[in-house]
């Protein structure tokens, strides 16, 4: 008996719609994230992660209405993502029905807010996202960065080491996504997700890259995740969330079936 | 709108501005839409209510305090005595204890003996891995055979999340247990009182089978 690994299918929404893209580019649309959602919790997904990527005002008001309407018909944990800046933005997530939030870039550019976030929502809602990339060439010691704006501007802090600060500042969990595998379906990079896990005392989630179901499994058991996101493989329906948990389990790992 | 059916019971979950009370009130109105669901933090509603429901997230420190300054400790100590069933979840469960080790030490509602302990920093299971902190995710449950389980199989999986875990004085209270590193009580049951650390509204199948389960209940052991 133990803990079960978590497996958290991911919406990206943009304007109301499920987009997929690759490495951030090339988008394409997935479906309504309400119907979505629906089916996940239906198939036993552990978890559902609502990531926003819309740029425009009006964009966000259709977030809340669509995180409402998930919130009513889902009884999951929900984490909405994306845009989050401000303590007001946390509690307009939480009231809409959000569990937990993501905090990324806001994170980067103002610590303090993480501090001052888990102490008001408790460290038990506050997800601190990292996109990280390798820096390191072939043959050095391996190394990632913290990169902020989807991906395009490098911040120069080290990935490791902003992971324990997130956590000492009150992160409740770590969403750790490699820029590096995101979209490319070559599976998470396990070295940074390792190398995360085994630093921090809180949980991790896997995200970025994954292509198939054995990709899921060594995010867990190399990578030493606690959870693993994924996006593509379950929009597109090229594995449902229960192959994927009977494909994990076969190979040991504890998981919800 | 509501209708004002006068056979209409009434759920009224206790808001005293600690988390998100929409899911509990959703996934209540869900498994049983024929009740009338209130959030509420006026006195008056959750005393007319024929059920009661308890829920808390967030840090004790904040919540006890906002429980006392609204004086909810006596409310609760009185709706609990009405006989009628009470249910409280994960931070609502750790504020009817006597004490918390949570912020430094805080003095709890006491209303079921026992303590909050923290699972600690270098939590370890028995093969000595570390485990992470808080204890978040799905975890089975093993449970006795109070009524509330009824139609949930023995080692049924819970949503879990939180940092410290509550340790009942008495065994007789003791619902069901969780092993996390050490084995915690996962939910405590005192008359028409329930109380349970994980989160029913989060925990799809078997939670909402636990809920339809309270609102189905006459409060009796």
């Amino acid at each position: 008996m133990a803990l079960a690994k978590r497996i958290i299918p991911c919406l990206d929404v943009d304007n109301g719609r499920v987009v997929k893209g690759v490495q951030f580019l090339d988008i394409r649309d997935a479906g309504d994230p309400v119907e979505i959602a629906k089916r996940y919790n239906l198939e036993g997904a552990d978890e559902i992660t609502f990531l926003d990527i819309t740029a425009s005002h009006e964009g966000r008001d259709t977030t809340v209405h669509t995180v409402e309407k998930i919130a009513s018909e889902v009884f999951i944990p929900l984490t909405v993502g994306g845009g989050i800046r401000t303590v007001e933005d946390i509690r307009r997530m939480l009231n809409a029905g959000a569990d937990k939030v993501g905090i990324n870039s806001a994170a980067v550019f103002n610590p303090d807010f993480v501090k001052a976030a888990s102490d008001r929502f408790g460290a038990q809602c506050i997800v601190v996202a990292i996109d990280a990339k390798r820096v390191s060439l072939a043959g050095e010691i391996p190394r990632w960065e913290i990169f902020t704006h989807g991906g395009r501007k490098p911040t120069g802090i080290d990935a490791v080491e902003w992971a324990i600060r997130m956590a000492e500042y009150g992160a409740g969990e770590i969403l750790l996504t490699s820029m590096d595998g995101d979209g490319t379906k070559q599976g998470y990079d396990l070295g940074v997700t390792r190398a995360i896990s085994d630093a921090v005392p809180v949980p991790v989630i896997a995200s970025g890259g994954v292509g198939n179901l054995q990709h899921l499994c060594d995010g867990v058991t190399q990578g030493r995740a606690d959870a693993v996101l994924a996006a593509s493989i379950f929009h597109f329906r090229e594995y449902t969330v229960p192959q994927a948990k009977a494909f994990m389990h076969a190979q040991g790992i504890e998981v919800r079936l | 709108m509501t209708s004002t059916v006068k056979s209409r019971q009434t759920v009224a979950v206790i808001d005293y501005g600690m988390g998100n009370l929409h899911s509990v009130a959703s996934a209540l109105s869900h498994v049983a839409p024929e009740m009338n669901v209130v959030v509420t933090s006026d006195p008056v509603v959750v005393a007319a209510a024929e059920r009661v429901v308890f829920p808390g997230v967030g840090a004790i420190r904040d919540c006890m305090a906002e429980i006392k300054r609204l004086g909810f400790d006596k409310l609760l100590r009185e709706q609990i005595a009405t006989g009628k069933p009470v249910l409280a979840i994960c931070v609502g469960l750790q504020a009817l204890m006597n004490h918390s080790e949570e912020n430094g030490g805080v003095d709890c509602i006491g209303i079921l003996p026992g303590n909050v302990r923290f699972f600690g920093e270098h939590h370890k299971d028995a093969m000595n891995n570390p485990l992470k902190v808080p204890h978040m995710g799905w975890n089975q449950v093993n449970h006795n055979d109070h009524r509330l389980w009824a139609d949930i199989p023995q080692g049924s999986r819970f949503y879990f999340v939180h940092s410290f875990y509550v340790r009942a004085e008495d065994q007789a209270l003791v619902a069901a247990t969780c092993d996390y590193g050490l084995l915690f009580h996962a939910a405590l049951a005192q008359d028409n009182l329930f109380a349970v650390q994980f989160h029913p509204e989060k925990s799809h199948t078997a939670g909402l089978q636990l809920l339809k389960n309270f609102l189905h209940w006459d409060g009796k052991a």
